[in-house]
């Protein structure tokens, strides 16, 4: 074990080399941030100095590599913009992001999972068709279609939930966060709700399939001839083998919800990672575009092992730290 | 003395969408309390639907639509299905053809046996599981104290047999149905699993119904032996006797399908033609148009025909008639 997170931390290393490298000569290649920050009348010699202050006088290696060394020192460099460390920026916007991501993946868990598995030991019942047909609108409903629906629905016509922003936030453990307190409770509802619909019918499709493909193997079928109630084989012998997959793919998605939640971000106005991400692209903030890509880089490299290891205590034919 | 386990006119269908397949179509059988009787037939006879209609676990769109089976008296079929799960394991116990698929692979032996244990008995997981470890001893397997801390993939596919053999045996049933438990096994585990199983049986008093392919395995195991075919038993008897003289043509071509009896180098004969699809069965007898000597007759149902005490055969041209009668 210790071996394996070892050999991955340096695979992380890499990684993370790999994708500065990327993200670096990607930026460079997109447009020269002067262009933007610069005032149309700027002169030749203001043009300049901005231009030396900014380092982008210099080649594209030694450009890189003071990155890379600042990046060893944890300054991913300051914001174009705002004038501040990214990084620093970026974990000013990280709770908003992780709160919505987080509410999210339980909700697809708590909602989903069982969904998929009522209709999963029902198959072509009335309520497993029901759960797989609305299990369809959450796949094929543009997301950002639903987020307006549900402001529509629900804080225009009904009245109930607040429509944008994070409302009132309050500390737990030291965290800022809207959970602490129910007016921040109120404003996450419909944006985690949005970004969680997807993930729900995800979670519905996939635990149904793994149900389906369980339930009549023969083990199944030996721990019924041993006398077991049903719920005990459901809840152990199948709940346990479907599992693994299920923390996978809930794994990979809360990644990606994380990184992505740039569309349900800006329909809701929830100041997050997501918006504070495309701002950055509009300006060319290069800073803070590369330091948010490694440190989304970094949460899945952290995410993946996380699920590695999971995955090794859920089902004992995966070994970590052999190779397959 | 009246039978253990008692099944008449059983018939277990499969609705599907291309029709009714009927899997056990009129099946009765008859085991006595400490017997070992051999269930022969081809795949898609029926013989392993027919045991799974006695512990009531036919998947959908299985089901059983007539018949009655009675084990010490009591009617299981559509009995309460938790009186059914109540005599599950614990009165009557199955062994599975594959035990690579029979254990559950996430969980440790120990959990899947002390839960056996403790479906039918109240003890505590202490004492379920010291009986745990003992039952592993009793079918062979070396240091059951350790390996039962191991999970299913750790163990060869004999050993996982013999966990599943003891797992049968948790509670001394009075009936154990043994679903063609040897035919995943090379040839040398099968040697020693048999031993086992008739040693086991010996010991502990269990009925045994040993379903099989394997006409010389289920004689050289079997008290009495039942030959199926489509879903209903063709012959009937002890089975040396029916071993030395087959009195259905199919049994007769099932002995010589088989290697050993025959001349070294003669080449097998085999019975012509496949099992017949259970969706559309021919009237009269189903072996008809494999059967090298079906007549006119063989368009009509057989009848039952008593050879001798205990030995009968469904058959319109019996190849043993009755003796001295």
């Amino acid at each position: 074990m210790v071996l394996f997170i070892v050999r991955r931390a340096l695979q992380a290393g890499l990684v993370l080399l790999a994708v500065s490298l990327v993200v670096f000569t990607g930026l460079y290649a997109v447009g020269d941030p002067a262009d933007i920050l610069l005032p149309d009348d700027a002169t030749a010699a203001e043009r300049e100095a901005a231009i030396v202050a900014l380092g982008l006088d210099r080649p594209i290696w030694t450009q890189y590599g003071i990155f890379l060394a600042n990046a060893l020192q944890g300054d991913l460099g300051t914001s174009f913009v705002f004038n501040i460390p990214s990084i620093t920026l970026i974990f000013q916007r990280m709770p908003a992001t992780l709160e919505l991501a987080l509410c999210a993946m339980l909700i697809a868990l708590v909602i989903g999972v069982p969904l998929g598995l009522y209709a999963g030991l029902k198959p072509g019942s009335r309520a497993d068709s029901a759960i797989v047909t609305g299990s369809i609108l959450g796949f094929s409903l543009p997301n950002f279609w639903q987020g307006l629906m549900l402001i529509l629905v629900f804080s225009i016509f009904l009245g109930w939930l607040p429509s944008s922003g994070r409302g009132e936030t309050g500390t737990i453990l030291g965290i800022e966060t809207s959970l602490a307190t129910w007016d921040g409770i109120r404003h996450l509802i419909l944006p985690a709700t949005n970004l969680a619909l997807f993930k729900v019918a995800l979670m519905i499709r996939l635990t149904r399939a793994q149900v389906r493909e369980t339930m009549p193997l023969d083990f199944v079928k030996f721990a019924r001839a041993k006398g077991m109630g049903e719920s005990r084989i459901v809840g152990l012998h199948v709940g346990k083998t479907i599992a693994a997959p299920i923390v996978t793919v809930l794994g990979m998605e809360l990644g990606s919800v994380i990184a992505f939640a740039v569309i349900t971000e800006s329909i809701f106005a929830w100041p997050g990672m997501g918006k504070l991400i495309i701002d950055s692209i509009n300006n060319l903030d290069r800073p803070v575009v590369a330091a948010y890509l490694l440190v989304v880089t970094f949460l899945f490299i952290v995410i993946n092992l996380v699920v590695d290891v999971l995955y090794s205590l859920l089902d004992p034919r995966v070994r970590l730290g052999r190779r397959a | 003395m009246s039978a253990l386990l008692e099944i008449t006119g059983l018939e277990t269908h499969f609705h599907t969408r291309a029709g009714v397949v009927r899997a056990v179509d009129g099946l009765d059988l008859a085991v006595r309390a400490g017997e070992i009787v051999g269930i022969v037939g081809e795949s898609g006879s029926g013989k392993s639907v027919a045991s799974f209609s006695v512990l009531g676990l036919v998947d959908p769109p299985g089901r059983i639509v007539a018949g009655s089976i009675r084990f010490r008296g009591e009617e299981l079929v559509g009995a309460d299905p938790a009186r059914l799960r109540r005599l599950r394991g614990r009165e009557i116990a199955m062994i599975f053809q594959d035990p690579l698929m029979t254990l559950t692979p996430v969980l440790r032996i120990e959990t899947q046996m002390v839960e056996a244990i403790r479906a039918h008995e109240r003890v505590s997981a202490k004492a379920a599981r010291a009986r745990a470890i003992e039952a592993l001893a009793r079918v062979g397997i070396p240091a059951p104290a350790e390996r039962i801390r191991a999970y299913p993939h750790q163990f060869s596919g004999g050993m996982r047999q013999r966990v599943a053999i003891a797992i049968a045996l948790l509670h001394s049933p009075a009936l154990i149905l043994a679903d063609e438990p040897t035919t995943a096994l090379d040839v040398t585990i099968q040697g020693q699993i048999l031993y086992e199983m008739q040693r086991l049986v010996a010991e502990t008093g269990a009925a045994l119904v040993w379903v099989s392919h394997d006409l010389a395995v289920v004689e050289s195991l079997a008290d009495r032996v039942c030959v199926m075919y489509a879903g209903r038993i063709v012959e009937e008897g002890p089975a040396e006797e029916v071993v030395a003289a087959p009195a259905h043509p199919y049994t007769r071509g099932l002995l010589d399908s088989l290697p050993g009896g025959a001349l070294a180098g003669a080449r097998l004969r085999q019975i012509p033609g496949m099992t017949p699809s259970l969706l559309d069965l021919p009237p009269g007898c189903p072996f008809a148009p494999r059967c090298p000597i079906a007549t006119a007759a063989c368009a009509s149902e057989p009848p039952i025909v008593a050879i001798a005490p205990g030995r009968s055969v469904r058959c319109h041209a019996p190849l043993v008639r009755q003796e001295a009668a």
